[in-house]
């Protein structure tokens, strides 16, 4: 009985002759949240293609759902400034009926950017654009490569309020990326830190009523954030620093 | 000058130029404007070794084109940034070109005719050639419109809708090649990328949308090889470049309308 929508397992990837990914496992159920950190070139980005299928991997396996639907939200888009397209024709590529596009951009709130170009959107309205783009097609599960880089705090906890909000409503399953070891999505139902392998696994813990965490963390956020704490059972043969030590 | 030589003429260059703007419109947006440079040289090494080995020209030129875009698409290793191999690519086909055509048997013919091209001696064969590929291209566009242009805004993305950019680029590229090959005999290898780029440089300036840019690209295009034409015969000056002169003369004048109408 796998009711998984994706099963990773024992992948492992090279890039020429390094090691990018090893024997990684992972599973992602029907509606959970999981948020994978992990530093710069621990292989996020790597792990997010095998799963959409963007890259092979050397060895192991990806099992996706037969027939399921991927909602891809792109960490930037690398749109050419030859590209005239504005919001309203960027929803229509992702096909769908005319209800379904409106639909989603009242959820969203974005029925006031339809007829701006996507070239002169602001980060976060870009951001809510890709959202919407990725979540037409109906998702099963919803993939976000580190959506919420670029954002101050506050615009990072709307963000995390408005993803809870649209797995309420929609019932996908949210995978996400994010390069902040520490601070994630309070909602998240996992978090899994990636650094070539999977190092540990854990939930969040919610210290939004905790002094400190309003010192750290400001007013505002109203408990979109949390922490995740590491937990080290393993250190590498490479140095004698545990896996953590440099990622900040 | 008999008429149906206007026509003719006429007919072969607004072909190539209609489905030449649309073209470079996802030229522009893929960012492969050295890579129609690639193509077109490559285009040259096809001629020469058609020649050599008494094969038709075209067919040539197709296998050139398509076999080096293709080892470009497929090549490509962490050293090399993808300007690197298409500056390999390019001009090293032109150089092998070159040294081909001077080789004994190499026919010693005048490659200069397919460098700058000759419009003039377009039959009705030619034009029938070329239409083919005009019409091979724009299906091509028509059919992967939507693919092409959501694997051209992000690969990962087209990915997660269930395209398939490398099939896209790769039909792309040989639809990109089919033009080169009809188009080499009438612009000129030098020329093609011109007639690629600089309609839909026009088609930019004056359109906020995909496909208006492709519509205008095709328009200025059209309307550039019919003004070169006229023009060549006036003044009796070649007549690739001078269409070429005429695009670029459309691409100011869209400069200035920019300036003064209200476009988003």
């Amino acid at each position: 009985m796998n009711r998984a929508l994706i099963t990773v397992s024992d992948l492992s990837l090279y890039h020429g002759r390094r090691l990018v990914l090893e024997r990684v496992n992972l599973a992602i159920q029907p509606g959970e949240i999981v948020t994978i950190v992990g530093p710069n070139g621990s292989g996020k980005t790597s792990l997010l293609k095998c799963l959409i299928g963007a890259e092979p991997p050397s060895a192991g396996s990806v099992r996706r759902k037969p027939g399921l639907k991927v909602g891809y939200v792109p960490q930037k888009l690398h749109l050419d400034p030859a590209f005239p397209i504005n919001a309203a024709r960027f929803l229509r590529l992702a096909g769908a009926s005319r209800s379904r596009r409106t639909e989603i951009v009242e959820m969203l709130g974005i029925g006031g950017i339809m007829n701006h170009q996507m070239a002169a959107l602001s980060g976060g309205q870009l951001q809510r654009l890709l959202l919407a783009h990725a979540l037409i097609g109906k998702p099963e599960l919803l993939v976000l490569d580190e959506a919420a880089q670029g954002l101050d705090q506050p615009s990072v906890a709307a963000f995390y309020q408005r993803i809870e909000h649209v797995r309420q409503e929609l019932g996908c399953a949210i995978l996400m990326v994010s390069h902040d070891l520490h601070v994630v999505m309070s909602a998240s139902d996992r978090v899994v830190c990636l650094n070539g392998h999977v190092c540990c696994e854990g939930t969040p813990t919610v210290v939004s009523e905790a002094p400190e965490y309003r010192r750290l963390f400001g007013f505002g956020t109203e408990g979109a954030l949390a922490l995740y704490r590491h937990t080290h059972d393993h250190r590498h043969d490479h140095g004698d620093t545990p896996d953590h030590a440099d990622a900040g | 000058m008999p008429d149906d030589f206007l026509l003719r003429v006429g007919l072969a260059a607004a072909g190539i130029a209609v489905v030449s703007g649309p073209l470079g419109c996802f030229v522009l947006w893929r960012r492969m404007v050295f890579f129609g440079d690639t193509i077109s040289h490559a285009a040259l090494l096809g001629v020469a070794l058609a020649l050599a080995l008494s094969l038709p020209v075209l067919l040539g030129v197709l296998l050139a084109a398509t076999g080096v875009s293709t080892l470009i698409l497929l090549s490509g290793d962490r050293f090399h940034h993808t300007d690197t191999l298409l500056g390999v690519a390019a001009h090293s086909a032109l150089a092998m070109g070159l040294v081909a055509v001077s080789l004994p048997g190499g026919g010693n013919v005048d490659l200069m005719r397919y460098l700058i091209g000759d419009i003039l001696a377009v039959d009705w064969r030619d034009l029938a050639v070329i239409w083919s590929g005009v019409l091979i291209c724009g299906g091509v566009l028509i059919w992967r419109w939507q693919g092409l242009l959501m694997s051209s805004l992000d690969r990962e993305m087209a990915l997660a809708h269930g395209r398939n950019p490398r099939r896209e680029g790769l039909l792309f590229t040989i639809a990109l090649a089919v033009l080169v090959a009809v188009a080499i005999k009438v612009v000129g290898a030098l020329l093609i990328t011109a007639l690629l780029i600089i309609p839909a440089a026009t088609g930019r300036l004056l359109a906020a949308s995909p496909e208006r840019m492709a519509v205008l690209a095709a328009a200025t295009g059209a309307g550039s090889a019919l003004l070169g034409l006229s023009g060549s015969f006036r003044f009796d000056t070649p007549a690739g470049p001078s269409i070429v002169v005429a695009a670029v003369v459309l691409l100011v004048v869209a400069g200035l309308l920019r300036r003064i109408l209200p476009i988003e």
